[in-house]
Formats: C-alpha cells, sequence, structure tokens
C-alpha cells in the first residue's frame, strides 16, 4: 500500500517535481506507455494552472481502489482567485491568462474522472484518476 | 541559469532536448535559438525530442512559436524523434501544432533542410 504525497507548487521546478511524481506512480501500477504518458501530461497542465492562476498551490498523489480496479489519482489544490465559470474554462482556446487554454479541458480529456469545484475568492480544487 | 546547448551542422542548427525541462529553461531556448540563427544564417532548425517523455502544452507551444519565429527568420523548423506515445497524447490534448514540421527521425530531418538549402541536390524531392 503505497501512502499519498503531498508536493508544494511555488515555482516552475515544482511543476517538474510534480511530472516526476506522477511518472515513478503510474510506473508502479503498471499504467502501459501511453497511459504513463497522458497522465503525466494531464498532471503537468494542472501543476501549472495551480502556478499561473493559483499563485502555487500542492499536488496530492493517491492510489485509489474501486472493486478489482486501481487507479491513481492527483488533486491539485490552490487558494487563488478561483475560477468564476468553470464551463467556460473548460472550453478549448479560453484562458484569462497567456496558454493557449487547453490546459483544463485537455488534462479533462486524458484521464478517466475528472472533478473540478471552485469558488471564486476562495480557490479552486481539481481531481483526476486513471484506472488501470 | 542551465542552457541547452545548440550544435551548427553546416547551415543547420542541431538541438538536442535531453532533460525535463522547466519553463524558463523552454524559454531561454526559445531565445537563444532565435539569436544563433541570426548569428550563422541558419537555413534549418532540428530540433530533437527523443528523449521528451512528455511535450505538454507549454512546450508545444513554444515548438509552435519556434517555427513561427525561425520561418520569419527564413529558417526551417523540424520537430524529430516524437515518441508514439507522446503523439498519442498531444493529439488528445488538442494540441496539433499545425505550423510544425515534423520527421521521424535525425537523418529524415536534415533531408528536408538539405531539400530546402540546395533545391537541385535531389532529383525528384524537390517539391518545395
Amino acid at each position: 500500500m503505497t501512502t499519498d504525497t503531498v508536493l508544494q507548487i511555488r515555482n516552475s521546478s515544482d511543476i517538474v517535481r510534480v511530472r516526476q511524481e506522477a511518472r515513478s506512480r503510474a510506473v508502479a501500477l503498471g499504467f502501459t506507455l501511453v497511459e504513463q504518458t497522458k497522465f503525466i501530461t494531464a498532471a503537468s497542465e494542472l501543476a501549472r494552472n495551480t502556478l499561473e492562476y493559483g499563485g502555487g498551490g500542492t499536488a496530492t498523489f493517491e492510489t485509489v481502489h474501486s472493486g478489482f480496479r486501481s487507479g491513481l489519482r492527483a488533486t491539485f489544490e490552490d487558494r487563488g482567485p478561483g475560477i468564476a465559470d468553470i464551463q467556460l474554462a473548460l472550453q478549448d482556446g479560453y484562458t484569462t491568462g497567456k496558454g493557449l487554454g487547453l490546459g483544463l479541458g485537455g488534462a479533462r480529456r486524458l484521464v478517466n474522472d475528472f472533478e473540478i469545484d471552485s469558488r471564486p475568492g476562495e480557490g479552486t480544487r481539481v481531481s483526476i484518476v486513471r484506472w488501470k | 541559469m542551465d542552457r541547452i546547448p545548440i550544435l551548427k551542422l553546416g547551415e543547420a542548427l542541431l538541438v538536442t532536448i535531453q532533460v525535463d525541462m522547466h519553463d524558463q529553461l523552454a524559454t531561454a531556448l526559445e531565445e537563444d535559438l532565435t539569436n544563433r540563427i541570426v548569428e550563422v544564417g541558419a537555413k534549418g532548425v532540428l530540433i530533437d525530442i527523443s528523449s521528451l517523455e512528455i511535450v505538454d502544452s507549454f512546450i508545444g507551444r513554444m515548438l509552435d512559436s519556434i517555427a513561427a519565429v525561425s520561418r520569419m527568420l527564413d529558417a526551417e523548423t523540424v520537430v524529430v524523434g516524437m515518441r508514439p506515445a507522446v503523439a498519442i497524447t498531444l493529439v488528445e490534448l488538442g494540441l496539433s501544432m499545425p505550423g510544425v514540421k515534423t520527421a521521424l527521425d535525425v537523418d529524415r530531418g536534415m533531408a528536408i533542410i538539405r531539400r530546402r538549402i540546395e533545391p537541385g541536390a535531389q532529383a525528384g524531392l524537390s517539391d518545395y
């Protein structure tokens, strides 16, 4: 049983560390190369959002189980300004920053489960799961 | 700060990305490469990403931007060695990088640039 890992996201080197943690956990769970790549890429996009839009925060990795299946969950939390319109933020090409606007919508396509909870003025929490 | 080395190969520049780049390193590469293109009058830029395990939207945007800027400076950019899993992920992410030419490996990428430098060099292949 692996324990949860909490990583701080304060600068762009931390995004690299998030990718490394995502990779080692995906490998440990026996994900295929494509599954690994999708999960790491999604984690990278969300870690960058936490840094750029949330002003920094945390990434938490945990192994989850459902029946016979196991999966990998990553949760990104910040106490930034929050997202006023989540549906709009999920649309490809929509951005309030200088990115391409693919981060949230793109990350959602790369995983099996995607949950987002955001309150203006309080922060944002995005959780993704990729099942084995 | 770390820098990614840029090698000169005839009239082309070769960049081999071997580390998991953090964002500032990617931005520095874009600037360094643009300066080198002008310095040496490069006609082509080869970017070897075969060591990269992932390309996210930030790195994808950087590659797209390098291709656009080098085109303005009369140099062709070819991204080579993309891993199959990275290609699948990029398409699903929604990043198709329409402005970026790709080739399977450095040799094929170099052939694209060579054809551009000497259009008559390889008969039948000089289609642009």
